[in-house]
């Protein structure tokens, strides 16, 4: 009996210990600073934030050293199959059995809105540079949220805001049917309506539509002075070609909302060339973005997309941050992360908010012409940089994890 | 006598699986496991092939997750609920679909199942893309804590042993005698005077309340429901799962979900994540050429042929 409750006693003092041990979390965690990489490997995106993320993240960690307080940093990299379920389940398992400490890349809105539940609830920060709505410092902002490269209001500011006030006062939208597309018009629409502009009307064309034309006819007969195109990737390389091919780019103005440079890469540049869209980054914009670049694409194949670059420079500014506070525990983390100041060839005047969003300088640029081109690469002019503050949405105040 | 001891086996192996395996992972198994062997009640017994069975699934998966959500039910009560709806949802699509037969039948519930899921897409308290996300997964009872992975499974586990006892059941029961002889000459079963209609839809029926609980089941687990849970894909990849685990055997399905999503499980991660769909495809073509009988089908033939 006696032996029995010595045995007892020592092992509560065991699990007390290791209690006490997680509890204050001093130093790395499991000896390692581990990080995954949730990115559409194979789907519809996987251009725009994909293998290149994980090679982005990776050349973070090589460039920071590869360690950090003397701990191995590791990268693993999972597809999300842009599936809610299994980029949730994905995320579930790394922090449940595999000691992942933050997730990176998280690209399509609906997979991130899923992961970064998972995430908050186990206390663990979400990298999230690809996904566009701006949910995630919004309506479901969470204290681990870091949201990097852009978002809907940025992109609909930037672009649409200079475009009504130069007097293009009468909006159609043609708008993808899901969640980001409608999300993306809202946003839209309201700076229209702010600036005293009006729209005469929107169609809503389905995920992955291939013949635009019933819907470009629409915008054609509405008398628009610009027709945008809220939605992504394929559909707004489509819908842009249908709009050429119809005579519409020459009777009104066509803004894609959302462009990425792999889509804007794929588009003909007769018929492409002249819109005027917002990045949150450019190659080709100075120096230290095409020294960046350069030794992206050596190793990815392909020119950086805003992505890639976000996914770069936020596991960047998380290292940094990981060393300063001297631990990888998230709430110490995110608190260095929101004190200290990005500064890389990617996040310019930039500052991370207390509700986890990342502000700087954004760019509105215009699809060159063909004659206008050096070689494929060449796609952009910047012809405006745009401040943070002037772009995207001011914090909430229930978003506001800054004293908690 | 023999089957007892194997699903006696059987209850001890998964007793023990989450020991050596992750518990997430096996719930998933156990739930697509449910889907399957509710999907073979159907295909295998009464042989009818329903081309849109991911309907039901979604169906409990989005009234259990939005009931959690926002009537703050218990989980036992949200997945009852999530049952009941696709069984109702069953009710009215078997009606529809069992007065035609083959690959009408098919085409019929394909076409409901997209009908179901273009609600789901466009109805505005389902999310649409981003899906009805951070359902809690609750207290059981009002005291057993679920977010526990551990507490999470052993309920999986109950149910999943439930719905296949309530299969079982449904088999060797006279009811489904009547199936059988429906499936192998259907003109034979009217002519001795069966309702052949009313006994196909009353299995469409408990077959989709089946799957209903499936996804309750699923959504809890993951807290999460999707449009991928009404999508057509998931109603082709329950018909991949039943053959390739052994159609109309009582097992094959439970082995046939088990292999599917360890394939996916394994893929995802791996260098072989972008041909997942191709590999699955390969395997079906491979199964249905090679051995139609499935993995377990085959499994039995060997046994007998031998012993």
């Amino acid at each position: 009996m006696k032996a029995m409750q010595k045995s007892l006693m020592t092992a509560a003092v065991v699990a007390a210990t290791a209690l006490s041990g997680a509890a204050q979390a001093e130093g790395i965690s499991d000896d390692k600073v581990k990080i995954g990489v949730l990115a559409d490997m194979g789907g519809v995106y996987a251009d725009i934030c994909g293998p290149g993320c994980v090679t982005a993240v990776e050349m973070a960690v090589e460039d920071f050293g590869g360690s950090v307080l003397g701990k191995p940093i590791e990268v693993i990299s999972a597809d999300d199959q842009l599936k809610p379920d299994v980029g949730s389940a994905k995320v579930r398992q790394w922090i449940e059995s595999e000691q992942v400490d933050t997730v990176a890349g998280l690209v399509s809105s609906a997979v991130v809105g899923a992961a970064t539940k998972v995430l908050t609830d186990n206390k663990k920060i979400a990298l999230i540079s690809t996904a566009a709505s701006n949910a995630f410092t919004t309506s479901s902002c969470s204290p681990y949220n870091v949201h990097w490269t852009y978002n809907v209001t940025a992109v609909a500011n930037g672009t649409v805001k200079p475009m009504v006030q130069a007097g293009k006062k009468k909006w159609f939208f043609i708008t993808a049917d899901y969640a980001f597309g409608h999300a993306l018009e809202k946003v839209a629409t309201d700076v229209v309506e702010q600036n005293q502009g009006e729209v005469v009307g929107a169609v809503r064309a389905p995920l992955g539509t291939t013949d635009f034309s019933s819907y470009v006819l629409q915008a054609q007969a509405s008398g628009a002075d610009v027709v945008a195109l809220a939605n992504a990737g394929a559909d707004t390389v489509n819908s842009l070609k249908t709009a050429a091919e119809f005579g519409l780019t020459q009777t009104a103005d066509v803004a894609g909302l959302l462009v990425f440079t792999p889509n804007a890469q794929a588009m003909d540049p007769s018929t492409a060339g002249g819109m005027t869209l917002t990045t949150g980054f450019y190659w080709d914009y100075d120096d230290a973005t095409r020294a960046w670049s350069a030794r992206f694409k050596e190793r990815h194949g392909a020119i950086p997309a805003m992505g890639h670059a976000g996914a770069y420079s936020m596991t960047m500014h998380y290292l940094k941050a990981v060393e300063a506070a001297g631990t990888d525990d998230s709430d110490a983390v995110m608190a260095k992360m929101k004190e200290m100041k990005p500064d890389d060839f990617f996040a310019r005047n930039a500052t991370l908010r207390a509700d986890g969003r990342m502000v700087h300088d954004m760019y509105t640029v215009k699809i060159k012409n063909p004659d206008e081109r050096r070689d494929g690469d060449d796609i952009f002019k910047v012809v405006d940089v745009l401040a943070g503050d002037q772009v995207y949405e001011p914090m909430l105040p229930e978003c506001n994890f800054a004293k908690s | 006598m023999n089957d007892k001891k194997l699903y006696l086996a059987l209850f001890i192996l998964a007793l023990a699986a989450p020991a050596v395996l992750y518990p997430v992972f096996l719930m998933k198994v156990l739930c697509f496991a449910l889907f399957a062997c509710a999907f073979n009640l159907l295909l295998g017994f009464a042989g009818l092939l329903s081309f849109g069975h991911a309907a039901f699934l979604g169906t409990g998966g989005y009234v259990t997750g939005y009931l959690m959500i926002n009537a703050g039910l218990t989980p036992e009560l949200g997945i009852l609920a999530g049952t009941l709806a696709a069984g109702l949802l069953g009710a009215v699509y078997g009606k529809l679909a069992v007065r035609r037969e083959g690959i009408y039948f098919a085409m019929v519930t394909l076409a409901l199942a997209q009908l179901a899921f273009f609600f789901y897409l466009q109805a505005p308290f389902t999310g649409g893309e981003d899906g009805l996300q951070g359902v809690p997964r609750g207290e059981l009872f009002g005291f057993i804590d679920l977010s526990n992975n551990l507490a999470m499974y052993y309920f999986v586990l109950a149910i999943f042993v439930f719905g296949f006892w309530l299969i079982r059941r449904t088999v060797h029961s006279p009811f489904g005698q009547v199936l059988k002889a429906i499936r192998e000459n259907e003109p034979r079963a009217i002519s001795l005077g069966y309702n052949v209609n009313d006994y196909k839809w009353l299995a469409f029926v408990i077959s989709s309340a089946l799957a209903g609980l499936a996804g309750s089941t699923k959504t809890l687990v993951f807290q999460l429901a999707s449009l991928n849970d009404v999508h057509w894909h998931l109603s082709g990849e329950v018909v991949l799962m039943t053959l390739v685990g052994g159609m109309g055997t009582l097992l094959g399905p439970l082995v046939g979900a088990g292999a599917i999503v360890t394939i996916q499980n394994y893929l995802s991660g791996g260098e072989l994540g972008n041909y997942i769909h191709i590999i699955l495809g390969a395997i079906f073509v491979v199964c249905v050429l090679a051995f139609r009988s499935g993995i377990v089908g085959q499994f039995q033939k060997m046994l007998k042929q031998n012993f």
